[in-house]
């Protein structure tokens, strides 16, 4: 049987909970209600005046072959960066784990790339590969391979994904951590009385136990790619070369703010709004099933 | 102690609102960093001491889009200041903007400052007055694209430096030659659609755009994907498969390759003097941009970057004063030609022009006049008057792109150019319908 607390009169729960709503109603609400009308019109950048166009915005934006690009360029983006953050973010948690001595050292130096801003992070890894001054590509050119993410749109997104997964790992890292710290010793002694050895420890026990942590990590690195990254991808390769690295939030961000097309960003951000809406539904419907709490 | 403290901090703030009333301050924002930077405080500074009613504090907002946009954005908070730096990319945005903006004839007038809108070189007013001959914006720094050669990376290469490179057939046998003698960077540009689009337009009489590149109205529709630019393109793009011709990025990025002495022409504007002569260590000089032998009507006239100096709308009548005041000092002959011989930017007024030739620039800092003559060498036509394109930075966005995928041998230079010119009108479309 369910407990259930229940209050007296409506005061007081409207009161707890009013914060939670003010919060949502100034920062989502009134925002998306916003995007949603001024899709539906094409500004001039001032705010001097605006023209009713309709749907007309979205049929702009999906006739564009290259923001029906962006679609897949943004899924291939998110799958990448999650993977490159979260797998080694893992490996590194489990070694560290292991450490009996000096463990503390590794964790914050482990942790300490979190605390770079991603635009920053952008431009520490664009210097490492500047074609001219690059130290990587110094070294790549050395074992004679001409690396030029300018022009090369592989390169290009290779270079986004490993900057914007870099400093994501130390945040899955301090999770992964954290969630294996909390693995009972005795289960995982009893199987090593059973003469299982360290790796079939960790497919069998420790991983299905760390799974509550790797959904939370994986909607959390899923929604950090979608929307945190266009710092990355500004400074790095502001979209290019060809739009190769353009993803849906850098198209709303330069649309935006840089080509002050407020109409069309509006749209966009409509659409992701419903991609977005519909990610989470797919993960909290299809995935969580399989993650034992 | 504690008294004393509370007792200054009175008397300062009852002190602060009187230093304000006795001098207006005029907000100024602009692009410039660097040597380009320090030269525009040091303007302000010496206007701000040469009288006592008026103070410009300048602030500095980034590159050119991010100045635009900063200032874009005040408006709609109305911070908005009192003048703000626009480049030319974004003259028809300001210039669709009624209400925004306050048209520099108007100010003048209204200021009493002298002012002679008559004084500016044809091919810069052109750029920023309407039809009717009203200037809408003060023309500011402007410069034009010009060919830097790096005459020791000649000699190493084994070509003579002072080869004809005035058409683009005698660059392209250099180019072999350079090649040939161990270059690994014979040729460079930087901002390549403004160089190797628009002016290439300008400089061979041929449209970039219809309805006189957009002077003559907003129903404009792009004309890039002509025989003459896909010609130039493709032979561009050749160079690039062949390591002839090196691409460095979309700015002027190419402009530290060349300063390192990597490479051996340039195609960058006459403003790259200050950085050049600054951190080259190798001999260079300067020549006319080349143009294709029996393309259009030879070279007609190249056209100019840069940016105008726009004022905002919603502000006082006495400040709007203290603006027309500075302005006014800004065009002013001594101050102009100073300008121009620090920074390799055009002359704007015919008199600061004259005063650099008399004062004996032009003979000691050979080829820094190259720019001015290739401006003003032959009348504007209506494809070489400048562009006025709504959304054009974006529409540059889209040209780079396109470029980038000739460059990587992604694409012909036609294929590419139809697919800039067919995205390019769609955002023009758009910007007709927003400035119905």
């Amino acid at each position: 049987m369910e407990k259930r607390v229940t209050f007296r009169g409506w005061l007081l729960p409207l009161l707890l909970i009013a914060p939670q709503v003010i919060i949502s109603a100034v920062f989502f609400f009134y925002p998306a209600g916003q995007a949603i009308w001024q899709s539906l019109f094409i500004p001039d950048p001032f705010g001097l005046s605006m023209q009713y166009v309709g749907l007309g915005n979205f049929e702009f934006l999906l006739s564009d072959p290259f923001y029906r690009a962006s679609f897949v360029t943004t899924a291939i983006f998110s799958i990448l960066v999650t993977l490159c953050s979260m797998i080694p973010a893992l490996f590194l948690a489990v070694l560290a784990d292991r450490l009996i001595k000096g463990s503390g050292v590794y964790r914050t130096l482990l942790i300490w790339p979190y605390a770079v801003a991603p635009a920053v992070a952008g431009v520490l890894w664009l210097f490492m590969f500047n074609t001219r001054v690059g130290v990587v590509s110094w070294y790549l050119g050395q074992l004679g391979y001409d690396w030029n993410h300018v022009l090369n749109g592989g390169e290009a997104m290779g270079l986004v994904v490993v900057a914007s997964a870099w400093g994501r790992i130390s945040y899955n890292f301090l999770f992964f951590f954290a969630a294996l710290q909390a693995v009972p010793k005795s289960v995982i002694e009893a199987a090593a009385i059973d003469g299982a050895h360290f790796w079939r420890r960790f497919w069998t026990i420790v991983l299905p136990l760390l799974s509550p942590t790797t959904f939370f990590l994986l909607v959390v690195n899923i929604v950090y790619a979608f929307f945190e990254t266009f710092g990355v991808i500004h400074t790095i390769t502001a979209g290019g070369p060809q739009q190769t690295t353009t993803i849906l939030v850098y198209k709303v961000f330069s649309d935006g703010f840089v080509g002050q097309d407020l109409g069309s960003s509006s749209a966009q951000s409509v659409i992701l709004l419903i991609v977005v809406g519909l990610l989470t539904v797919v993960q909290f419907k299809f995935i969580e099933k399989r993650v034992h709490y | 102690m504690k008294k004393s403290l509370i007792g200054t901090l009175a008397v300062s703030t009852i002190l602060s609102p009187l230093a304000a009333m006795a001098q207006t301050e005029v907000q100024f924002w602009h692009a410039f960093t660097g040597r380009l930077g320090e030269l525009v405080a040091a303007q302000v500074e010496e206007f701000n001491a040469s009288q006592s009613d008026y103070v410009v504090v300048q602030s500095h907002k980034g590159n050119y889009s991010e100045t635009l946009n900063a200032g874009i954005a005040a408006f709609r908070a109305s911070e908005q200041p009192h003048i703000l730096m626009v480049f030319e990319v974004g003259t028809a945005t300001m210039m669709s903007a009624k209400g925004a903006t306050k048209p520099v004839f108007e100010v003048m007038a209204e200021s009493g400052a002298t002012f002679d809108p008559d004084a500016y070189i044809g091919a810069v007013k052109g750029y920023y007055t309407t039809t009717d001959g009203d200037m809408l914006s003060l023309p500011f720094n402007s410069s034009t694209p010009v060919l830097w050669v790096n005459r020791n990376a000649f000699e190493a290469a084994g070509v003579d430096p002072d080869t004809d490179l005035s058409t683009w057939q005698n660059v392209g046998e250099t180019l072999d030659a350079l090649k040939a003698g161990g270059s690994e960077c014979p040729l460079v540009t930087a901002w390549q659609s403004w160089i190797h689009l628009e002016n290439f337009s300008a400089y061979h009489d041929v449209p970039f755009a219809s309805q006189d590149n957009g002077f003559a109205g907003l129903d404009t529709e792009l004309q890039l994907n002509g025989e003459a630019q896909v010609a130039h393109l493709t032979a561009m793009g050749e160079w690039a498969q062949d390591g002839k011709f090196i691409y460095t990025g979309r700015r002027n990025e190419g402009g530290a390759n060349f300063r390192a002495g990597e490479c051996a022409l340039f195609t960058e504007s006459s403003a790259g003097y200050a950085g050049i002569k600054a951190e080259a260590e190798f001999d260079f000089d300067v020549r006319p941009l080349p143009y294709w032998e029996g393309v259009g009507s030879g070279p007609q006239n190249t056209i100019i970057g840069g940016a105008s100096l726009w004022v905002m709308e919603g502000h006082e009548a006495e400040e709007y004063k203290g603006v027309g005041e500075f302005l006014a000092f800004l065009s002013s002959s001594d101050i102009q030609a100073q300008w121009h011989q620090d920074t390799g930017y055009l002359p704007i007024t015919a008199e600061a022009g004259d005063a650099t030739r008399a004062a004996g620039f032009y003979d000691e800092n050979p080829g820094t006049d190259i720019a001015v003559i290739q401006m003003t060498a032959n009348e504007p036509t209506a494809n070489s008057k400048g562009l006025r394109l709504g959304s054009f930075d974006q529409i540059r966005g889209i040209i780079d792109e396109e470029l980038e995928a000739i460059w990587a041998g992604d694409k012909s230079a036609q294929e590419a150019m139809d697919s800039a010119k067919e995205r390019g009108d769609a955002l023009l479309r758009r910007f007709e319908t927003a400035n119905r």
